[in-house]
């Protein structure tokens, strides 16, 4: 399986056949609590590396998700309607956000693997 | 993910903020105090803790003040539109600071504690109440800001059956009364009230026997530490409006949904601040009201959102929204044009530029279960 990519705004991507399947951090739900509600694009839709994408919502408050990678939207986990909570249980599994047809497979190199991102992450805490 | 910045300001603490921190809670910046959002259950299952059986708050960053002063109910009765003479003694009153313009400085309890008369009011508000009561009133009482006491709320439909085994009268009491009561070897103050829409009481202790009652009522089986955020939750589908959000001091009472806490004694004479445009408001109808609104999607509609008629018309604006756990979907107060304030009206919300079906319903959104004996 293709690894792990992340974004400073807690977002995740991992790019398998041209293909990337994404979604936020166990950092980023653990910020959050309790996911609410998820809005997801429409397929077709065309987004910039780092635009916005998504919206999350937890009890408290909403937040904007951003795209690891520009592209066009082919799929959204149609799961997340009746269960966000996903997000919270399975973050970087069940509770991905959605597919994007990626345009330019070298913005790969501006996200962080798996270890950058740790250490990312502990120097938030 | 967009993050949201936090600041520098040095936050004062409770005397329960080590507990909380020892509990793993989440502590945020809330009217200048360091308090505790949510524990690491998580502030959905903290709501439904408090519907379901018992939760314990820290409310210590609330202001406790004391008025003394053989006049003391007749002159705070110019700065509230509540009826405060006939108030019985140990009996808790919701009422309104107002402003001379009709518009709320901030909202409160009053209890007349014999001897004394005792309010709570919003932590963000305290050092202004007192400010305003010293003005209008310090040549004929006085008025004193308690330092040195904390307060409690325990709530929940167990709250009774777990305070009994600590102050067995506690469970006799009515809803909206109060009574000194020992617990242990301390001086409490209980009064059988809330802001969660289920039964409840509110201690007050002093400081330095927080931390033991915390932990006695904690270690009770039926009772879990709650957070803001479950309070939040809790209030907004009880219909309960929030200083600085649903009331401030442009919003009367009349136009809020607080004319029920309006004494008719008041009504016919008059005599408190703000009395001209509250009296009118009264008599003519407001010209907006607070609602509560029910979105039809799973969208929330958060503070801020405009409201629009089913003709695409602004009509108001959200000042609470969320998600409520209880109802299993979003919830909302705001405030509408008085021609779309009636129960069914269809609304407009527009969220994210765009309008999303909602209907005016009827508060609150969970019934209260209060206790009256």
């Amino acid at each position: 399986m293709a690894e792990l990519r992340y974004t400073k705004s807690h977002e995740w991507a991992r790019v398998e056949n041209g293909v990337a399947t994404m979604g936020i951090s166990n950092y980023a739900q653990e910020q959050l609590g309790d996911v609410v509600y998820v809005e997801l694009p429409a397929p077709g839709k065309k987004v910039t590396q780092l635009g916005q994408v998504a919206v999350v919502e937890s009890v408290k408050a909403a937040s904007e998700v951003y795209a690891p990678l520009a592209g066009e939207v082919v799929e959204v986990n149609g799961a997340l309607a009746d269960d966000p909570a996903l997000i919270n249980r399975a973050p970087v599994g069940d509770g991905w956000f959605l597919k994007l047809k990626v345009a330019n497979a070298g913005e790969l190199g501006a996200l962080m693997d798996e270890a950058a991102y740790a250490s990312y992450v502990a120097g938030l805490k | 993910m967009s993050e949201s910045s936090s600041s520098s300001v040095p936050l004062r603490r409770t005397p329960l903020h080590e507990a909380h921190v020892a509990l793993g809670a989440k502590m945020v910046g809330f009217a200048g105090y360091d308090m505790p959002v949510q524990y690491p259950e998580g502030i959905l299952a903290e709501h439904k803790q408090v519907r379901s059986s018992a939760g314990l708050f820290d409310v210590s960053h609330m202001g406790q003040v004391s008025l003394w002063g053989d006049e003391a109910m007749r002159a705070l009765e110019r700065l509230v539109p509540a009826d405060l003479l006939e108030l019985p003694a140990w009996a808790v009153r919701y009422t309104q600071f107002t402003r001379e313009d009709g518009g709320i400085i901030d909202d409160l309890m009053v209890t007349n504690a014999g001897h004394r008369v005792s309010l709570v009011v919003n932590a963000s508000r305290k050092e202004a109440d007192v400010e305003h009561l010293v003005a209008r009133l310090g040549h004929s009482i006085d008025v004193a800001l308690l330092e040195g006491r904390a307060l409690m709320a325990l709530q929940g439909p167990y709250a009774a059956t777990v305070l009994a085994r600590h102050a067995p009268r506690a469970s006799h009491m009515a809803f909206m009364t109060a009574m000194p009561a020992r617990i242990g070897k301390v001086d409490a103050i209980i009064s059988r009230s809330g802001y969660t829409g289920e039964d409840g009481f509110e201690i007050s202790v002093p400081s330095e026997a927080a931390l033991d009652l915390w932990r006695r009522l904690l270690a009770e089986p039926e009772v879990k530490p709650i957070g803001l955020g479950a309070r939040d939750s809790l209030r907004l589908e009880a219909g309960l409006c929030l200083y600085g959000h649903d009331i401030d001091d442009v919003t009367s009472p009349v136009e809020a949904g607080l004319a029920w806490s309006i004494g008719r004694r008041r009504r016919n004479d008059g005599g408190f601040l703000g009395e001209q445009r509250i009296l009118t408001e009264l008599r003519n109808g407001p010209s907006r009201r607070r609602v509560g609104i029910l979105p039809e999607g799973k969208a929330p509609a958060r503070e801020g959102t405009e409201i629009h008629d089913a003709e695409g018309k602004r009509v108001g604006i959200v000042t609470s929204g969320g998600f409520g756990p209880s109802v299993g979907g979003p919830v909302a107060l705001g405030y509408v044009e008085a021609r779309a304030a009636k129960v069914g009206t269809p609304l407009g919300l527009i969220v994210r530029g765009e309008a999303r079906p909602a209907k005016v319903v009827a508060l609150p959104f969970v019934p209260h279960r209060y206790f009256r004996g």
